[in-house]
């Protein structure tokens, strides 16, 4: 695990990180106005490492994701900042260029195993076809190579189920085999969104820890785009919380999960049902995520924060370092500290 | 507070074994349905049975009739039905029955092969068109929009009138007018496929346009393709002997179905069956056409997935 200097908006390229994003900003025009989904946005990923992207439903988490790939709506478009995977900048370079890097540099997972495979392609065929355009594999050979990721994936009886349809196989084993997609062409690095929210618990336990191998036998880096705390904990080794367009926290897992240092995150754990001892009740966040239209001013999460001073609606609140590797957007993120003693002094 | 089970992921085990055996046998369950589900659309069944009966008649006509088509026997014209001439002679002595069935031939294979080229460049341009949208797509569906303003049949006639009769002719009519359809059908169905997430997903596998567009989208959208062009060869047939019946089509002796009904009509009143049974056959063809249009769109719509 390395320390979180990409998460400093200004700091300086890294060596050795697999992927780069620096102080990225993605609009979608929509007919109300110019949403500022992703909004100075910038973390990097080191070869092997797994890092969580943890936030609500329009954070900006998956937009983030699709503008790395390059394959953001017709509507949005990165407006500035960099991405760069293995120090190229994929913001610059041209589509075919950009159709070398995907699939065989990266790849992504998705949510619906069902919905991202083909239903009229067999499930083998689209396993192989990746090995066959980007490594040039001929058909036999890039059916061997599918076969072989079938069985790593733990996909029972890989010759007969080659010739299936997605249809024919269960949630979980379609999952297994998006994540045999996303294996086929040995890339750097994984994109991950939401992978396990569509299954049942029992399956994303298996799915998640199928996953946790083959990274680590294949040295494959993982973004992990979830809204899922217990997940994060199982599978990441760093985390970073984006509210509202903007990271507002991250460090490494267990510190940020079990010692906040911003408000926001604060209350994402307090919201979350825990297994180890039974909680009198969940705290929810008051109100709700703001406008990306028109984001409130200062900090982001001010009109939602019980710790909110006159400072935090006018002043921006970039990302500053904290000691162990850390970073929070809070500008009084001492309170926190407070809170989660007291929260410790409770249970 | 202590919320999350922390488990940061050293050292786990292999993936569980999962259940093997079920999918498969859902499988061979979901092969016998489709299979029980084709023999049992009587639709389908009579569409086919129609067809292939109309089609054994065109393919073995030389067989089945020791006649010329074209051989006049001014000496028997205008004769009943009888052993000899199973529909009676027309004006030239000539076996109707054998010019029904070398017609029909003719028409047949003018409709299948006319359906083939506007299918082919309709598709083409509709997935063009859906799929990259932008001045494409308008550019695209203006043409569409301006040969959709005008009836059919209308422009098709007009067409063939200012190329002059002839099987060429014809082909390159309905190929300029039946391609709109194609490419509406198909624009349609693509616009709202590139939306799912395995075009996506293919997106990010990092496949070429061309790639994605003729190996994930179009098996996912044709089958609307392949069941309108049922409908469109009805149409075509009837555009073919429509213009056979006008003197469009092609130039005489030859046997064509709309030229047998015109050349009848005089004799209407006195021999009924000079036009009659063209037209059954027409009709006929029409039906089991539409027949099998219908079955498919049962067989196709439904189970996609």
């Amino acid at each position: 695990m390395t320390a979180a200097a990409g998460t400093a908006p200004q700091g300086a390229a890294r060596e050795g990180s697999v992927l780069e994003v620096r102080d990225l900003h993605v609009r979608i025009a929509s007919r109300q106005g110019t949403v500022r989904a992703v909004d100075g946005v910038s973390f990097d990923v080191s070869p092997g490492e797994a890092l969580g992207l943890v936030g609500e439903s329009g954070s900006g988490k998956s937009m983030t994701l699709r503008a790395v790939l390059g394959v953001l709506p017709p509507e949005a478009r990165v407006t500035s900042g960099e991405i760069l995977l293995d120090g190229v900048n994929l913001v610059t370079r041209p589509h075919s260029e950009l159709n070398r890097i995907r699939g065989r540099k990266m790849s992504m997972i998705f949510q619906e195993p069902m919905s991202a495979l083909n239903p009229v392609m067999r499930v083998g065929r689209q396993i192989a076809e990746g090995p066959q355009v980007q490594l040039g594999f001929s058909r036999a050979k890039a059916a061997e190579r599918a076969l072989e990721l079938m069985r790593r994936v733990g996909i029972p009886d890989p010759e007969r189920r080659y010739r299936a349809y997605p249809h024919e196989f269960s949630g979980g084993m379609r999952q297994r085999v998006m994540i045999a997609i996303a294996l086929s062409c040995d890339p750097e690095i994984i994109l991950c969104d939401e992978p396990t929210t569509a299954l049942d618990v029992t399956i994303q336990d298996q799915i998640l820890r199928l996953l946790a191998r083959l990274c680590r036998e294949s040295g494959v880096s993982l973004v992990f785009v979830t809204h899922d705390l217990p997940v994060v904990a199982q599978i990441c080794q760093r985390v970073s919380v984006m509210y509202g367009g903007q990271l507002v926290e991250s460090g490494a897992v267990a510190d940020v999960l079990l010692d906040p240092r911003h408000p926001y995150t604060l209350g994402l754990v307090r919201s979350a049902p825990d297994f180890d001892y039974v909680r009198e009740s969940l705290v929810p966040i008051p109100g709700s995520p703001p406008s990306l239209i028109n984001p409130p001013p200062g900090c982001r999460f001010h009109p939602r924060c019980e710790f909110a001073e006159e400072d935090c609606r006018v002043s921006e609140t970039p990302l500053r370092l904290l000691p162990g590797g850390r970073a929070t957007a809070c500008l009084h993120y001492e309170r926190c500290l407070d809170a989660v003693a007291a929260d410790r002094a409770r249970s | 507070m202590s919320a999350i089970p922390l488990t940061p992921e050293p050292g786990l085990p292999g993936a569980a074994p999962s259940p093997a055996a079920a999918p498969g046998a859902r499988a061979e369950r979901g092969e016998a349905r489709r299979a029980r589900r084709w023999y049992t659309q009587p639709a389908l069944m009579i569409g086919i049975g129609v067809m292939a009966l109309v089609l054994a008649a065109a393919l073995a006509g030389p067989l089945i009739s020791p006649y010329n088509p074209n051989a006049q026997n001014l000496n028997a014209t205008l004769l009943g039905p009888s052993a000899h001439h199973w529909l009676g002679t027309d004006q030239f002595g000539r076996d109707v029955f054998t010019r029904l069935l070398y017609g029909l031939r003719l028409d047949l294979r003018i409709a299948f092969l006319a359906v083939l080229f506007p299918f082919t460049i309709g598709i083409i341009l509709g997935s063009v068109a859906g799929y990259f949208g932008g001045w494409v797509d308008t550019v695209v569906m203006r043409v569409v929009d301006v040969v959709v303003a005008f009836p059919f049949y209308v422009l098709v006639i007009a067409l063939v009138f200012v190329l002059g009769p002839g099987e060429r002719s014809i082909y390159i009519a309905i190929t300029l007018v039946g391609w709109v359809s194609y490419a509406r059908i198909i624009r349609g169905e693509i616009l709202v496929a590139k939306r799912q997430d395995y075009i996506l997903a293919a997106q990010s596998g990092g496949l070429g346009n061309i790639r994605i567009m003729r190996r994930h989208l179009l098996p996912n959208v044709i089958s609307q393709a392949i069941i309108y062009s049922m409908s469109d060869i009805v149409q075509d047939i009837l555009a073919v002997v429509t213009l056979g019946y006008f003197g469009l089509g092609v130039p005489p002796p030859t046997a064509d179905l709309g030229s047998m009904i015109n050349d009848g009509q005089n004799f209407l009143s006195t021999h009924w069956q000079l036009t009659t049974f063209p037209g059954l056959v027409v009709v006929l063809v029409g039906l089991g056409l539409s027949l099998i249009g219908d079955g498919l769109a049962d067989i196709l719509r439904p189970g996609q997935a």
